[in-house]
């Protein structure tokens, strides 16, 4: 996969009205030459699923700000291997205690950015990623 | 992940086949060409109905509703939602599917975003390329958004067989500034948010318009087609059934005066020329300009011991002889 036509869907999963976060981060995807769906707010784990196979992309960013990442994300994850896209870069930012990102490493999330993390290093790890 | 990429995947509507396909037709074209040749000999092309207008016009929240007027009728749609790409970056914000929330889990659709990649030459051949893979896979209709502003719009809306122009009646004398060919690609207007108090002035701004057009133009496509101007409000779903009937109106016209088939040729042989233009540009020009035989030539043009008429006749002359290589 040439890095030029990264694809990535950005969600917001669940009952969370703030999205400039994911904004931002959709920009600056965009701007470092990728290419990104952006789903907007209040998305179900199906919709989220189902757009990033009919999208075909590579990574999955979910922003979540409202505390139900526990409940959410295992559904999401569920979902992406019933539908045979486990093989999909996901990863997470937004208001996740930190004595919650090795549980949810240890369903599949490759990594979890919290608040204040630099666009260019979103970017470099994406990059990286693809790479290998 | 693995999963077979074949005519029948794409046949049998797998869409993670589906989508696997889209993703070649954009990025790995000279692959998927053997695929392309078989579906398109083996499938009959969907309606496509195209869809522009200026942004914030509500050209998603009407696709969402119209597909929705047609699945209910138990068809598959699919939607392919094109967004520019950024020519700095080269990326791309796809943000079409915030609108479609309603059809985003239907069954029977399919919601595509694709980026335009700022192809060189207009068109970008991928565009036809996806409708064949979409016809393939069983949708009827194919529904082509775009953000309608300049040429390359013009363009794509133009490989629809019933065409969309959305305007807003906040848009006022600015319609006056739409692309010529915007308004002659137009087979069907749409006044959208048509319940705010100056929607019956843009009705009749419009109306002019389309007066004007009409008798600038008695030989053009829709000589026989008297342009409608639909009023809906798209958060609402008013108008939505007239919206529907009026496509369905105008593809009666299209087959009844075979026109379709008009439509048809000449977006075919406009792909053809796409699908040449790339090639030269992937098999002569790109390779070209990577050597340093053409940076002597540009050194030479700035030098003024050339000029660029002459360098062109010569690089021309050398692709003909390479050609000569291929065909012995």
């Amino acid at each position: 996969m040439s890095q030029d036509n990264i694809k990535v869907l950005i969600a917001k999963p669940g009952l969370d009205g703030h999205d400039r976060g994911a904004k931002v981060i959709a920009r600056g995807l965009k701007e470092a030459g990728m290419e990104v769906v952006y789903t907007g707010l209040r998305q179900t784990p199906e919709q989220i699923v189902k757009a990033a196979v009919q999208e075909d992309v590579d990574v999955i960013g979910l922003s979540i700000l409202s505390g139900a990442h526990g409940e959410l994300f295992p559904v999401i994850m569920d979902k992406l291997t019933e539908s045979g896209r486990n093989d999909v870069l996901v990863l997470a930012g937004g208001t996740i205690p930190d004595d919650d990102h090795q549980k949810l490493k240890d369903i599949g999330i490759r990594e979890i950015f919290k608040p204040g993390t630099s666009i260019a290093k979103i970017v470099d790890f994406i990059r990286q990623e693809m790479d290998e | 992940m693995i999963m077979e990429i074949s005519a029948e995947g794409v046949r049998s509507g797998d869409e993670r086949i589906i989508a696997r396909v889209i993703s070649q037709v954009e990025n790995q074209r000279q692959q998927v060409f053997p695929l392309l040749k078989e579906l398109y000999r083996s499938t009959e092309l969907a309606y496509l109905v195209g869809i522009t207008g200026p942004p914030g016009s509500g050209k998603s929240t009407l696709v969402e509703k119209l597909v929705l007027s047609w699945t209910a009728e138990e068809e598959k749609v699919a939607v392919i939602a094109i967004d520019p790409s950024s020519e700095f970056s080269g990326g791309a914000l796809l943000g079409d599917r915030i609108r479609m929330g309603k059809i985003s889990t239907e069954k029977n659709v399919f919601i595509r975003s694709m980026a335009t990649r700022g192809y060189l030459g207009g068109l970008n051949p991928a565009i036809f390329d996806t409708v064949v893979v979409l016809s393939a896979a069983g949708y009827q209709k194919v529904v082509i958004e775009t953000v309608g502003v300049g040429q390359n719009e013009i363009d794509i809306v133009r490989l629809a067989d019933t065409t969309l122009v959305v305007t807003v009646p906040e848009a006022g004398d600015e319609i006056q500034t739409f692309k010529a060919g915007l308004m002659e690609a137009g087979d069907i207007f749409v006044l959208n948010k048509a319940d705010q108090p100056t929607a019956s002035r843009m009705e009749l701004i419009l109306k002019q318009m389309l007066e004007m057009n009409d008798s600038e133009n008695h030989s053009s496509d829709n000589s026989n087609w008297e342009v409608p101007i639909v009023k809906t409000v798209g958060t609402e779903g008013e108008g939505i059934e007239e919206l529907r009937r009026a496509v369905m109106q105008h593809r009666d016209f299209l087959s009844r005066s075979r026109k379709e088939r008009y439509n048809r040729s000449r977006v075919i042989r406009n792909h053809v020329v796409h699908l040449m233009e790339e090639f030269l540009r992937n098999h002569y020009i790109d390779p070209l300009l990577e050597s340093s035989a053409f940076q002597e030539i540009l050194a030479g043009i700035s030098a003024r011991k050339t000029d660029p008429y002459t360098a062109v006749e010569q690089l021309l002359k050398s692709f003909n002889k390479e050609q000569g290589k291929h065909e012995n």
